[in-house]
């Protein structure tokens, strides 16, 4: 089935682009700028005949994912920084569960209550925890509004995969601008693979446990260790990242998300004054896409790292770069948003060399 | 139910509910279609006592938890079995709104008016001038306030439910206590709306009493902040 270009904003390309994959369940609390995806689901779920229910908190909310996450189904929850601070516990206790399941964090500036401008200020929260305990979530990065829809839709499947969590981590600007978005084919809920894991009423079968918590100790070394073969095994398998302009670039800039557009501009008219500049767009910012650094160290003199925060990425980009090429920062917290115009300069003094290290 | 060391204290009596409610799911034919939640407190290890499919959640997020997979399973039968903590201060949140939203789940607390696992503190449910780690000298409610009732709360919030409190400390109650298990089970199951059984607890260990006087500590003190009784009974329950 031949399906059309449609105008749509981020948030509901993503929420639409979850239906479609098969996910009948959304459990939310309301929170700006991720209304518009909280009501898409509300009127579109029963339409579908899935179920839409507003939680009296974000920790309702995500323990609702982790009751219908347990009972196999496809489930998504949605909030922005200050909500998903509420949700890591409940991270933490859906990864130790092994159980699948999308969050969205649409951010907005902060820290603390803040304000309701994009920002990306929730880098080290999604990738570093911010649950305790030795676990991860998968963190993908969309860039575009058909990002998120085709991210949204891969995230279920990485989730059912590894039976982990998966985060989309956005932003108020990706979320409420309207662009082109090509949706995925609906897949049919029957057509999911069955979860034989499952707790879903012990019929025709032995009794199934769903448990945050081993019964014994030496039981919780051993799940620790099979959650570190899994996490090895994503960090292999799961990489992924767009590059531009890196065959004979000699500064690389590196950004996610609504910081790589406004980027990629500036690398666009570094190029065009003849600037050997590229780009590393990570999609995957955990596992951060540390192969894409390999093959740029013997080419790459500096990276810069342009992100909507204080520093965030830029201490994985100095970890994938290599002790000895200098990795720069710019870009700051609360709300601050470059134009192309910013970035480009910075990346024209850089390159000039009139900033030491 | 299975044979899994029971790992509570002599004398408690969570081993007694456990075993009214593993009855009442027989009773009622539910084996196969049930699903229980329990989490934090002494009852954290009780899903090794039940044949079923067992859910180990977050502290006081049952009923969260419950709504999810009753919202994704309609026809199974899910009930989270809380303690005084779980119900009325971490997860209060979640239990009122789940009883207000008429939920087709059933909760059982277990109220023994302290915090047993982790060594005795005050509860939500502690008694004026009874005595706790966190407040060695009493529970005085110029400090700390009154103990809850939240059979009574629940019943003000969650219409055409079912909601009652019994307690396990003699044979007489023991019997109305699976009662009303059974009575809170036939609500969810004849989609009624919410249901909910406090269950006045003895707790040997902190209230540091033998087991005996503890059971008479339950009919001699507790009833007296906590009446025992049906506080809701939704209309057109089919017993």
């Amino acid at each position: 089935m031949m399906n059309k270009l449609k105008l749509m904003s981020g948030n509901e390309a993503l929420a639409e682009s979850a239906i479609r994959a098969g996910c009948r369940f959304f459990f939310g609390y309301p929170i700006t700028p991720q209304g518009e995806l909280l009501e898409y689901m509300a009127r579109r779920l029963p339409e579908v005949g899935g179920t839409f229910l507003q939680s009296e908190s974000e920790i309702a909310a995500i323990n609702m994912v982790f009751g219908a996450a347990s009972a196999g189904m496809r489930v998504i929850t949605a909030s922005s920084s200050t909500g998903i601070s509420l949700m890591q516990e409940g991270l933490s206790f859906l990864a130790t569960a092994e159980l699948p399941c999308l969050v969205v964090n649409i951010m907005r500036a902060g820290p603390g209550l803040g304000r309701v401008k994009p920002s990306q200020g929730d880098y080290l929260q999604a990738t570093k925890g911010g649950g305790h305990g030795d676990y991860h979530t998968i963190v993908l990065a969309p860039a575009t509004a058909q990002e998120m829809a085709d991210l949204a839709f891969e995230g279920f499947s990485i989730a059912d995969k590894y039976r982990n969590p998966v985060m989309i981590l956005s932003d108020g600007m990706l979320g409420q601008m309207m662009e082109p978005v090509i949706l995925p084919d609906s897949v049919s809920v029957d057509q999911l693979p069955q979860k034989s894991w499952a707790v879903t009423g012990s019929r025709d079968r032995g009794r199934n446990l769903v448990l945050a918590a081993p019964y014994t100790d030496d039981e919780l070394i051993e799940l620790n260790a099979e959650l570190d073969r899994k996490y090895a095994s994503v960090r292999v398998q799961e990489q992924r990242w767009e590059g531009k302009f890196l065959d004979d670039a000699r500064l690389v800039v590196v950004a996610f998300g609504s910081s790589a557009r406004i980027s990629e501009d500036a690398v666009v008219m570094a190029r065009e004054r003849g600037l050997k500049v590229g780009l590393v767009r990570p999609i995957t910012l955990w596992p951060f896409p540390e192969k894409a650094f390999e093959t740029l160290r013997s080419t790459v003199d500096a990276y810069l790292t342009v992100e909507m925060n204080s520093g965030q990425m830029v201490e994985d980009v100095r970890l994938a770069a290599g002790v000895d090429k200098p990795v720069y920062h710019f870009g700051h917290g609360g709300g601050w948003i470059p134009s192309a115009q910013a970035v480009y300069d910075e990346v024209v003094r850089l390159h000039d060399g009139s900033i030491a290290r | 139910m299975t044979d899994a060391e029971i790992p509570y204290c002599p004398g408690c009596t969570h081993g007694v509910a456990h075993r009214l409610v593993g009855e009442a799911v027989d009773g009622l034919g539910e084996s196969e279609r049930v699903i229980g939640i329990v989490s934090a407190g002494c009852s954290v290890r009780s899903w090794r006592l039940y044949r079923f499919d067992m859910i180990l959640a977050a502290h006081g997020r049952s009923p969260a938890v419950a709504t999810g997979v009753k919202r994704a399973l309609p026809g199974s039968l899910v009930f989270a079995y809380q303690g005084d903590g779980d119900s009325a201060a971490i997860g209060l949140t979640e239990l009122m709104h789940a009883a207000t939203r008429c939920e087709k789940i059933t909760v059982f607390m277990i109220n023994n008016a302290v915090y047993g696992a982790t060594g005795g503190q005050a509860a939500p449910t502690t008694l004026i001038g009874q005595k706790t780690t966190s407040y060695i000298l009493g529970r005085d409610p110029a400090n700390t306030g009154y103990p809850m009732n939240m059979a009574e709360l629940i019943a003000n919030v969650s219409r055409n439910s079912y909601v009652a409190r019994v307690a396990l400390n003699n044979v007489r109650n023991i019997v109305k206590a699976k009662e009303a298990i059974v009575r809170a089970f036939k609500t969810q199951r004849q989609r009624l709306g919410f249901s909910f059984v406090e269950m006045l607890s003895a707790c040997p260990t902190d209230w540091h009493m033998t087991p005996l006087e503890a059971l008479n500590w339950i009919g001699e003190a507790m009833v007296k902040q906590y009446p025992l009784g049906e506080f809701r009974v939704p209309d057109g329950l089919q017993l």
